[in-house]
This record gives C-alpha cells, sequence and structure tokens, in this order.
C-alpha cells in the first residue's frame, strides 16, 4: 500500500507516532464505552431481581 | 440551567446523553479537518521535514495531559471545600483520560525525538517532569482503585491531586528554567507564537479537537462512574435486606 503523502525518509517514525495515538485512543474509547453497557447491564439485573433506588419512582414521574 | 442544578447525578446524565451525540459530531469533524489540513496542506519544516507532522498529535496531547491534571486539580477543590457532589466523579474520571494523552505526549515525543536530537529519550527537565505527571495519573489511578469507599478515596485523592499540581508549572517552565533538548515555549508565549501560521493552524485545528475529544470522553466517563455508584449502592441495599 502507498502512502499518499511523501513522509520522506522518517516516514517510520511518522506512522508509529499517529497508529500508537490512534491505538490509545481506541482503547479508551472502547473502554469508556464497553463500561457503560456492562453498568447499565448490572443495573438491569439488579433491577430486574427487585433491588431499586427509593429516589427512582421520583425520578421516573 | 445553574451549576448547582448539576450536582443532582440524574440530572447531570440527561444532561450528558443530550450533549453527547453533538459532542461526537463536532470531534469527527474537527478531527477530521485537523488531520486533513495536519497531512495534506501543512508544508514540511525547513529542517526537520515531515517529522515536523508528528507536532501535530503529540502538543496537542501534551496539553490535554496537563489540562487533565489542571481540571483534576480544580475539582479536588470541589471535593474539599465545597464538597459538590459530582466533584470527586469529575476528578477520578478524568485521570485515565489525562494518563492517555500524557502517554501519547510521550511515546510521539520519544519518536519525534529519535530523528530531530539523534535520541529517544533525555533525562532534562521537560521531559522528565512530563514523565512524572504521567506516575503521579498512575498514583492517583492506583489510589482510587485501593479505596473502596469512594469518599474516602475522594479526599485522599484530592489532597493527591493538590499536591502534584505544583508540577504544572515545573512542566511549563522547565525549558526557561533548565538547559534542555526540548525547543523552548513557541505557541502560548509573551510575543505571539513563533510558528509560521500555516503550520500554526492546523495545530490549532488539532487542538480544538484533542480538547472535544477529552470532553467528550469526560462526560461519558462521568456517566459511568455515575451508574457505578448507583450500582454499588443498590448491592449494599440488596447486602443490608438480606441481612436486616
Amino acid at each position: 500500500m502507498s502512502v499518499p503523502v511523501d513522509l520522506g525518509p522518517h516516514a517510520g517514525f511518522i506512522v508509529a507516532a499517529y497508529a500508537i495515538a490512534l491505538a490509545v485512543v481506541a482503547g479508551l474509547v472502547a473502554w469508556i464505552v464497553l463500561d457503560h453497557r456492562a453498568q447499565l447491564r448490572i443495573l438491569a439485573d439488579l433491577e430486574r431481581a427487585g433491588v431499586t433506588r427509593r429516589s427512582a419512582a421520583r425520578e421516573e414521574v | 440551567m445553574r451549576l448547582s442544578e448539576l450536582a443532582n447525578p440524574s440530572r447531570f446524565n440527561a444532561l450528558a446523553e443530550r450533549l453527547l451525540p453533538w459532542l461526537v459530531v463536532a470531534t469527527v469533524l474537527a478531527f477530521a479537518l485537523g488531520l486533513y489540513q495536519a497531512l495534506f496542506v501543512a508544508p514540511d519544516d525547513y529542517q526537520q521535514g515531515a517529522t515536523v507532522k508528528i507536532m501535530f498529535i503529540h502538543v496537542p496531547s501534551a496539553w490535554l495531559g496537563m489540562l487533565g491534571w489542571a481540571l483534576m486539580a480544580v475539582a479536588a477543590l470541589g471535593t474539599l471545600v465545597w464538597r459538590h457532589p459530582l466533584a470527586d466523579v469529575a476528578m477520578k474520571t478524568a485521570a485515565p483520560i489525562g494518563a492517555a494523552f500524557t502517554l501519547i505526549c510521550l511515546v510521539t515525543g520519544s519518536l519525534w525525538g529519535r530523528p530531530t536530537w539523534g535520541t529517544y529519550w533525555v533525562w532534562d527537565a521537560r521531559l522528565t517532569s512530563v514523565l512524572i505527571l504521567f506516575l503521579m495519573y498512575l498514583g492517583v489511578i492506583a489510589l482510587w482503585r485501593t479505596v473502596e469507599d469512594p469518599s474516602r478515596a475522594a479526599r485522599a485523592a484530592a489532597i493527591l491531586t493538590l499536591v502534584g499540581a505544583v508540577n504544572l508549572p515545573i512542566i511549563k517552565f522547565s525549558v526557561d528554567w533548565w538547559n534542555t533538548l526540548h525547543q523552548p515555549a513557541s505557541v502560548l508565549r509573551l510575543g505571539g507564537s513563533t510558528i509560521y501560521p500555516t503550520i500554526l493552524t492546523p495545530l490549532l485545528i488539532t487542538a480544538i479537537a484533542f480538547t472535544l475529544l477529552f470532553v467528550t470522553l469526560h462526560l461519558m466517563a462521568m456517566r459511568n462512574e455515575i451508574l457505578r455508584r448507583r450500582v454499588r449502592t443498590l448491592r449494599l441495599m440488596r447486602a443490608a435486606a438480606a441481612n436486616p
């Protein structure tokens, strides 16, 4: 695969920098999204089991 | 909506739900524009050549790494002084995000240093103080995980955060106070930027994109933490009901 811009003799350093930054950000996003799903699932399980907050009823009004 | 009204976690989550789609779109658009400008429009530097393109991710991530700790310091005051219910949530959730940006800063700086300085790393004041910032982030994250009770963990983390904030001016002025391989301040300095507009403009756009990404991820992480505390409360209620 060819690189669309000429990155010169140090292309490897530039590509590595962008790739690592992308990997770190992607990992962070994935962690936060998966954590959100996990917390929602646990909450749903607890509420199905009949455990609810006293304030939940007020919030739904 | 007043700030005090956001003290209600449910109200905060509702606001976050409304804001997040807009923030995600703004972040994606800012990155698309910024990266296009950085990779296809900005010229090579007359000395560094194309390696200057690393600057467009290195500098914003450095700013965000420091901004993350500054945000944590303000939230620490909110926890200790004003006892705002969401202050410790903001403080806790900013730590991993700030750590990630600081890690990007360190790694991209190292990859930029090898072709520019001839070395990946030197133990000079700027690089070492940023490494200390990263280690302090890890320390705060470890502290949050060590103390089970969120309110006790918040007080300890707040004190550590405020002490660690001393490192921020050291990072900023390290290039002026000590001899270093790192270049002096060239964007945020008295007398204006020393960077040519064709390179400065993409840098500012990527900085906006990184800032939007930080805000988006922080809101999402705060929403998660509020849910996690709700789960903890429900589990405690279930345990109390099981053992009256």
